[in-house]
């Protein structure tokens, strides 16, 4: 039987909503014990002092891409988990949007192994809502989930065949299948890489107005209202979209929102000269669409905060922004990034675990993200004070397309615990 | 230094005082052009590239004879027909000829920032002869020179600028120019060809000629693309023409001495009338012609002499 024992931390619980000085005994794999502030230092198995700094349940990140099969030059299983288990990640749920999509039990069960094998964090896949995510065919829902798919999601691409979506929603309501969606209305937002308005206009880029977000989730909502399946919405970015989301969470749809890190810290004008490692999907909006999400996420009508981890190969990001990839890594930067939430008074650090780990745990029905007795210690250990400067040449990811690169940046994990095994440690 | 700029990259960089230089100069380039003997040193040795991602026979043709007239030794490419059909990117194409040390690279290309991304990656001056729909700078200051010896200055004028805006590079560098030299501007146009948060750049914007062209001084037409007619953005070029096309009538609207622009090449009978485009009383579309060589010049002129002080100084 192995033991741990921290002592001497801040202990950030999602659960609670508070942060106590205290110690956690971790034994096999799982929290067995919560200890006080002044616990006497026990002998058996192995001590870590904390020295006040800060634990909290593990990042369970909704919607990571590792682009194998297809890209592995661009991120491999091992790379990216290295990554997550530095960025305090202790699970990993990845998108199907590889190349091919992952659509079928055998392509999977290929991830599955893959992740198996090489991550030091846990890997949960998603798979494809449709065959090839072409938006024609529903996939094999039932033996995916037997293969161990967790969710449903055609990423970025919208099913725009209202017919095919009713069904596949339909269908995924009897198995109890989560859905996850990109609402982005695809006619309105066709070739835009910007979001519309001065910023857009001055710098001559084809934009699309954050309508087109409200729109698709508008017809959603009412998918969902026909269906009643159980629905995610994977990227809410626009205060436009916010009241849309209110209703139908009153009105008692099974319906959850995240949003991504990026949104929440970054705005439009960070793209200034065509930097086309600020190019996301959806683009990056008005700050005072960027405060609004902030709100959500505090208030809760935002549930989770994801890194949407997108990795580009530079090739694909040195060209003209209009010609550029979308979506920036973020496994690393997602602790960082939040801290600026926290410094800046916006969000506190329960309510950003509530967000990072408590709420993905719970919606995709996993144990993680919580303190209490009895559950994984997945655990992540950081300092949400020290400055640093963010170098991307530093980064585990094959591909290092962060916008945060040369930023000044607080926060640094010191160490992470998968089921009470360490898998990273600042030395 | 008047012009403290390594590359021209936009209207957007430059201040109203080096605005005011660059044109000086070019109307002594202006005057110059008119001589029998057209030539001048200022660009004696160096190389100059066209590179041209975008058709264009105008905009290369007076970069071409503005290059030659100062002594530069002109290269045209024609970059549709080259590399970048083999699947060059746009940088190694840069770096392939920065190899070769050229001294000026002029530089148009269908994506907006393109230039601005090339010109990064070479260590010669960088002229943008347009970007997708940011800018053309060499154009407004051509425009505003041609407007300048029409009415005798480039300030408090108030000025239209009508048609295809939001899909307009010439719209976005005239918009910023003639703000900053504190003209009053009315944009003109269907709401469909208008970008948005357009009422934020400080214009008043129209969607009626009539309206719009009220006792204003200048008027510029922008060229109607064609791919731009067929009821994706308006219903047909009838209705447009009749709408937004410019024609003595709607002119009528405008101060008595309005003059027309245009910054070429014209759909006649769609945004503006033939008959009026060619009446030398009101249209000055030859003048913006001739002031763009002049212009070009003095550009290149001022950008040889930073590069060639930098060039100068101990690394």
């Amino acid at each position: 039987m192995t033991k741990l024992t921290f002592l001497n931390a801040r202990i950030v619980d999602p659960e609670t909503n508070e942060i106590n000085i205290g110690g956690l005994v971790v034994e096999d794999g799982r929290i067995t014990k919560h200890l006080p502030k002044d616990a006497p230092r026990l002998t058996s198995g192995r001590v870590i002092d904390c020295h006040l700094k800060y634990l909290a349940p593990g990042i369970v990140d909704l919607g990571v891409k590792v682009c194998e099969p297809g890209d592995r030059h661009k991120e491999s299983y091992r790379s990216a988990g290295q990554a997550a288990a530095a960025g305090g990640i202790t699970t990993m749920v990845t998108r199907p949007d590889t190349e091919p999509a992952i659509d079928s039990p055998e392509t999977l069960e290929f991830v599955t192994r893959r992740a198996n094998e090489v991550a030091p964090v846990n890997v949960l896949p998603m798979a494809a809502l449709t065959k090839g995510r072409e938006g024609r065919e529903m996939t094999e829902i039932g033996f995916l989930m037997d293969a161990g798919a967790v969710a449903f999601t055609d990423c970025d691409r919208v099913v725009t065949d209202t017919k095919v979506l009713s069904r596949a929603l339909t269908y995924a309501r009897s198995l109890d299948a989560l859905v996850i969606a990109h609402p982005q209305d695809p006619g309105l937002s066709r070739g835009a890489a910007a979001t519309s308005g001065k910023f857009a206009s001055l710098r001559g880029l084809p934009a699309v107005s954050p309508m087109a977000e409200r729109m698709a989730l508008d017809r959603d909502i009412a998918l969902i209202e026909m269906t009643g399946a159980r629905y995610h919405a994977d990227q809410i970015t626009c205060a436009r979209a916010l009241p849309a989301l209110e209703r139908a969470k009153a009105n008692g749809l099974d319906i959850t929102a995240g949003t991504s890190i990026h949104h929440l810290t970054l705005n439009a004008l960070d793209v200034a000269d065509y930097r086309t490692f600020f190019k996301l999907k959806p683009p990056l909006r008005d700050e005072q669409d960027r405060l609004a999400v902030a709100e959500a996420v505090k208030n809760g009508l935002i549930d989770v905060i994801s890194s949407m981890h997108t990795p580009q190969d530079e090739e694909s990001k040195r060209l003209p922004f209009e010609e550029a990839a979308s979506g920036a890594v973020a496994l690393e930067t997602l602790l960082p990034a939040a801290m600026r939430l926290y410094h800046a008074g916006l969000i506190d650090l329960p309510t950003l675990w509530r967000a990072m780990s408590l709420n993905p745990a719970k919606r995709l029905g996993l144990e993680s993200g919580r303190l209490h007795v009895g559950s994984p210690a997945d655990l992540v250990l950081f300092d949400p004070d020290v400055p640093f400067l963010m170098d991307r040449a530093t980064l585990r990811s094959k591909s290092r397309n962060t916008p945060f690169d040369g930023a000044r940046m607080q926060g640094k994990v010191l160490a992470t615990y998968v089921a009470g095994t360490c898998v990273y440690e600042t030395s | 230094m008047t012009f403290p700029h390594r590359h021209l990259l936009g209207i957007e960089a430059l201040r109203p005082e080096e605005i005011t230089t660059l044109l000086d100069l070019a109307d002594t380039y202006a005057a110059l052009n008119r001589q029998p003997d057209k030539h001048a040193d200022a660009l004696a040795g160096l190389t100059q590239i066209n590179m041209f991602f975008e058709n264009s026979t105008r905009t290369q043709a007076s970069f071409e004879i503005a290059g030659k007239r100062l002594g530069a030794d002109v290269m045209n490419m024609a970059m549709q027909a080259s590399s970048v059909k083999k699947g060059e990117t746009l940088i190694d194409t840069a770096l392939t000829l920065n190899a070769m040390h050229p001294d000026l690279l002029v530089v148009r290309h269908p994506h907006s920032g393109a230039v601005d991304l090339l010109a990064q990656k070479v260590n010669c001056a960088v002229l943008n002869a347009g970007d997708g729909r940011h800018e053309h700078p060499t154009q407004a200051l051509l425009d505003a020179l041609t407007i300048r010896r029409a009415k005798g200055r480039l300030h408090r004028l108030s000025i239209a600028i009508c048609g295809d805006i939001a899909h307009s590079r010439v719209a976005r560098s005239n918009i910023m120019l003639l703000g900053k030299m504190e003209n009053r501007l009315r944009l003109i146009g269907p709401p469909t060809l208008m970008p948005s948060g357009i009422a934020e750049f400080g214009v008043e914007v129209f969607d009626s000629m009539e309206d719009g062209l009220k006792d204003v001084d200048v008027v510029m037409m922008l060229r109607l693309q064609k791919e731009r007619m067929d009821g994706g953005f308006i219903p047909s070029e009838r209705e447009y023409y009749h709408r937004y096309g410019l024609d003595a009538e709607k002119l009528k609207h405008a101060k008595p001495d309005a003059i027309v622009m245009h910054p070429g090449p014209m759909n006649r009978g769609v945004e503006i009338d033939g008959t009026l485009a060619d009446d030398i009383n009101r249209s000055v579309i030859q003048d913006q012609v001739e002031m763009g060589v002049a212009v070009r010049m003095a550009t290149m002129d001022l950008l040889a002499q930073n590069l060639r002080l930098t060039r100068a100084e101990p690394a």
